[in-house]
């Protein structure tokens, strides 16, 4: 059996340091199974979230070599072999300790948007191709690791000015669904910070559930915006968008 | 380690943030009261997001010809005549009305072509009867009720962990816990408390549950008063991944089945023509586990003990469709891709059908104020649990549960908290800390699942039974010493699961103690030394009781309603031609 060297931070919010363990690598292992292993030998009061161990729960989410991963999903066998394995908790939220961080925050944003409202007299008659966008949203599985990438939360830290990837999803899943008759776009623009997303897209990449966040949810609640809000501003988004000057994917 | 806590009081405290809990704060704070949740991870991360195959109820929308009483035929039938049928009745006639308010809330099923909820079928119910959302109903499920709960002004407490029920004379009255991110004690009061603490798989080696299947509220209810009925019947999912170590025992849906997977042996005979060639592989699970399980004994296995199950004739759009996290899930960690291979699957402790015994109406346990519902209370599954049957019980009896603790709350008095049970609950915690030798919670947990797995597992004999009990008992002597030695309270896994211990301790003696007890095989429970159905048994289930230090086991009759006896009767003559 090999063994493997993993570099795992511990400490709380008044500091630490990455500490060294030696873990025994089985055939198929993922770094959850390694952190368990850690936790058996050698630290028992390592403190790491976990639940479902198969990538549905979305409660293991970690920086393996500054890659936010889930860590029940993310093999050994895919990394290289000849460096140690690094693991550190999610950067945007504050640590709680060890790979553990504070991610009430989520828990906040997600109060502010208004539920699911249909009409009194809605069928619930609903053809699977008018669902099929709205299921892909909810797929979401709140590991909130786009959050964790996304810049202007990683970087600049607007929190009390943009909800972030995971609740611009939430909330296309809602104005998208065939039965609901609210209309959140003002929430969207003030509180929610829609324009600060400049569609760099790490949210996407980082999706363990492969929701395409940036192009069926984010962009379509930026052109309804748009549309509704400022209509100038149109050009701006175009930019972005590198669809040129004129016409192009923001027109309806 | 003197701590001071802080209180909170409310009317009705709810134990567990699955879909049983949630649903009954759901119903709790709609009428008015004052209402928490509190969950040992965070929200929406319950056991119920793990739920893939879908929730069953007699919607008659691909089936017409379904309703309520086949439902209730095939419920009883599957926990071979053991269910409490009341139970069976009010969840076979509400499941549809359930699952309708589940869309208006907001959940998104998938539909049939004429834009209805779609219903798959599934091991034991004769119609097509699942509501599903691919293979992720329950994510669709605690996403929706959580949604709609937290617009509802419940107030909810995460990754906060109850150890003790708090008792004012015969009534419960509130529930003691800790912090897991501080460690910190914690002190709830309330007129009225509805456990909904899911399953007690992780008594086993190899089980498809969560780190929080410990069977809390088993134990809780169990050392407040309140009887555990039908310990001995605990499911083993028939396919359970087997390889790569590391997942062994994670669930391969049962979906895998209803979308028509066939199981092979390693001479590639569908082997299930030989245990029931009538429903082959959408047998009940009892018996597709048992033939999993003989198969591998004898010789016929796979390669890493199991056997074939393939889905790769119903092609890869279809199967990537319709099983996209199965897809997923074998690709990314076993390097197996199902569209064109057969997985490899084993049986996996999946489902605990005993519990908490309780009223079918209000889910009241025989403990003034105490209530439950969900995995952690029996009666609804009887020997055996169809696939299906738990998300819709979750949201039935979860509603009746929230309902019953209301209607209690509204008439009872102020409770009152005893300082002195306080204190006694809080040093329990802190006297883990600094014992000097203390006893390695993990290893003791390791040798507690090994136990379980080889002496009280599929197969069971009165001497396996008789030793399984007897190191129990060592068990609990070692669990006494159990401790952490390095480390402080915050977050200290190692700490949790030191209590976690004596909660798992009970459920595992319990259900050593029933199988015991139960000298016959019925549905989950196979005894070796008593291989047929026995007619006394056929009429009885067993209640677990606290008696001083010890358990109590004693038969008691079935539940039955007089009104029920021909659907029961016609399912009976049914099945026997
Ligand atoms: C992989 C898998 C797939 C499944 N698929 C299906 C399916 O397709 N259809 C179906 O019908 N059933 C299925 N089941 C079964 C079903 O999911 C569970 O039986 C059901 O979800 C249990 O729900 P619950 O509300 O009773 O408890 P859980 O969802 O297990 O929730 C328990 C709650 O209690 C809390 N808790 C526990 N102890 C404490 C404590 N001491 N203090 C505070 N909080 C505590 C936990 O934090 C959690 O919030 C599946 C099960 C598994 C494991
Ligand atoms: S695309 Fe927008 S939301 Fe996604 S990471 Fe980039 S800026 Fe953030
Ligand atoms: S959108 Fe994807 S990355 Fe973001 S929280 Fe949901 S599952 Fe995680
Ligand atoms: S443990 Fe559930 S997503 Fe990793």
């Amino acid at each position: 059996m090999s063994t493997r060297v993993f570099k795992v931070w511990r400490g709380d919010s008044a500091g630490g340091k990455f500490v060294d363990y030696q873990v025994d690598v089985q055939e198929g292992m993922v770094v959850l199974d390694a952190i368990h292993q850690i936790q058996r030998q050698h630290a028992p009061d390592l403190a790491c979230r976990w639940n479902c161990k198969a990538a549905k729960c979305g409660s293991c989410s970690a920086e393996i070599n500054g890659k936010p991963r889930l860590m029940c999903k993310t093999r050994l066998d895919g990394l290289p072999v000849d460096q140690s394995v690094n693991v550190a908790p999610m950067k945007s939220f504050p640590l709680i300790r060890d790979l553990v961080t504070d991610i009430s925050w989520n828990y906040t944003v997600n109060k502010k948007i208004p539920p699911f409202t249909p009409g009194a007299d809605a069928t619930f008659l609903m053809r699977q191709r008018d669902v099929d966008r709205v299921q892909e949203f909810r797929k979401c599985i709140e590991c909130f690791l786009c959050q964790d990438v996304c810049h202007v939360l990683r970087e600049h830290d607007l929190k009390p000015q943009f909800f972030g990837p995971r609740f611009l999803v939430r909330v296309a899943s809602l104005e998208m669904h065939p039965m609901d008759t609210l209309d959140r776009l003002k929430l969207l623009k003030d509180e929610g910070g829609v324009g600060l997303c400049n569609i760099t897209k790490c949210c996407t990449e980082v999706c363990p559930e492969e929701i395409h966040i940036t192009d069926n949810a984010i962009i379509p609640l930026k052109e309804r915006v748009v549309d509704k809000y400022y209509d100038p501003l149109r050009i701006v988004l175009r930019v972005l968008m590198g669809t040129g000057q004129d016409g192009g994917a923001a027109e309806k | 380690m003197n701590d001071k806590y802080e209180t909170h009081e409310h009317d009705v405290i709810i134990i567990g943030a699955g879909g049983a809990g949630l649903r009954a704060a759901i119903e709790c704070s709609a009428s008015g009261l004052k209402t928490a949740l509190i969950c040992k991870s965070l929200l929406g991360k319950a056991h119920t997001v793990m739920a893939e195959g879908g929730i069953a109820a007699a919607l008659a929308n691909v089936d017409s010809q379904d309703g309520w009483q086949t439902h209730f035929q095939d419920t009883i039938f599957g926990g071979k005549y053991l269910n409490n049928w009341r139970m069976a009745e009010l969840h076979a006639r509400e499941a549809p009305e359930r699952v309708r308010e589940l869309e208006r809330w907001g959940a998104v099923f998938d539909r049939t072509p004429e834009g209805k909820i779609l219903q798959r079928a599934f091991g034991g119910h004769t119609y097509k009867r699942l509501a599903h959302v691919g293979d992720r109903t329950g994510l669709e499920l605690i996403r929706t009720l959580q949604d709609k709960g937290i617009h509802q002004g419940i107030d909810v407490y995460m990754e906060c962990t109850i150890t003790r029920l708090l008792k004012d004379g015969e009534r419960v009255c509130g529930a003691f816990g800790y912090w897991r991110e501080t460690g910190r004690f914690v002190v709830f009061k309330a007129k009225a408390v509805v456990l909904a603490t899911g399953g007690l798989g992780r008594c086993y080696k190899i089980t498809s549950n969560s780190w929080e299947g410990t069977g809390d509220g088993h134990a809780l209810g169990f050392e407040a008063g309140a009887e555990l009925l039908d310990m001995e019947f605990v499911q083993f999912h028939p396919t359970g991944m087997v390889w790569p170590p590391g997942v062994q025992g994670l669930l391969v849906t049962e979906a895998v089945r209803g979308e028509g997977g066939m199981l092979r042996n390693n001479k590639g005979e569908r082997f299930m023509e030989k245990y029931d060639p009538k429903r082959m592989e959408l047998s009940t699970r009892d018996v597709v586990a048992r033939a999993i399980y003989t198969e591998v004994k004898e010789g016929r296995g796979s390669p890493h003990g199991g056997c074939f199950l393939d889905i790769s004739h119903r092609g890869a759009e279809y199967v990537k469709k319709k099983l996209p996290s199965m897809y997923h899930q074998f690709k990314e960690l076993a390097d197996v891709d199902i569209t064109r291979e057969p997985m490899e699957v084993g049986p996996t402790c999946h489902y605990a059908m005993g519990g908490l015994k309780v009223a079918a109406e209000t889910g009241a346990t025989r403990v003034p104020g105490l209530f439950a519902a969900g995995e952690c209370t029996g009666g609804m599954n009887g020997a055996n649990r169809l696939g299906g049957n738990s998300l819709s019980d979750l949201v039935v009896f979860g509603r009746r549960a929230g309902l019953g603790a209301a209607e209690y709350a509204k008439t009872a008095s102020a409770p009152k908290v005893d300082a002195a049970a306080i204190e006694s609950a809080a040093g329990e915690m802190t006297g883990f800390f600094g014992r000097s030798g203390a006893e390695d919670p993990y290893k003791l947990h390791l040798d507690l699942q090994n136990t379980m797995q080889s002496l009280v597992g599929i197969f069971r004999e009165e001497k396996d039974l008789t030793a399984a009990i007897t190191k129990l008992e060592e068990f609990k002597q070692r669990a006494q010493n159990v401790g952490v030695v390095e480390g402080q309270r915050m977050f200290n896994p190692g700490w949790h699961l030191c209590r976690d211990l004596h909660n798992m301790l009970i459920c595992a003696e319990a259900i050593a103690r029933a199988a015991l007890r139960r000298q016959e095989s019925r549905g989950a429970h196979s005894r070796l030394d008593f291989p047929q159905y026995d007619n006394y048994w056929g009429e009885h289930n067993l209640l677990v009781t606290k008696d001083g230090r010890q358990m109590k086991v004693e038969a008691c009759p079935v539940v039955k309603t007089a009104e029920l006896q021909p659907l029961v009767d016609d399912k009976k003559a049914k099945e026997k031609k």
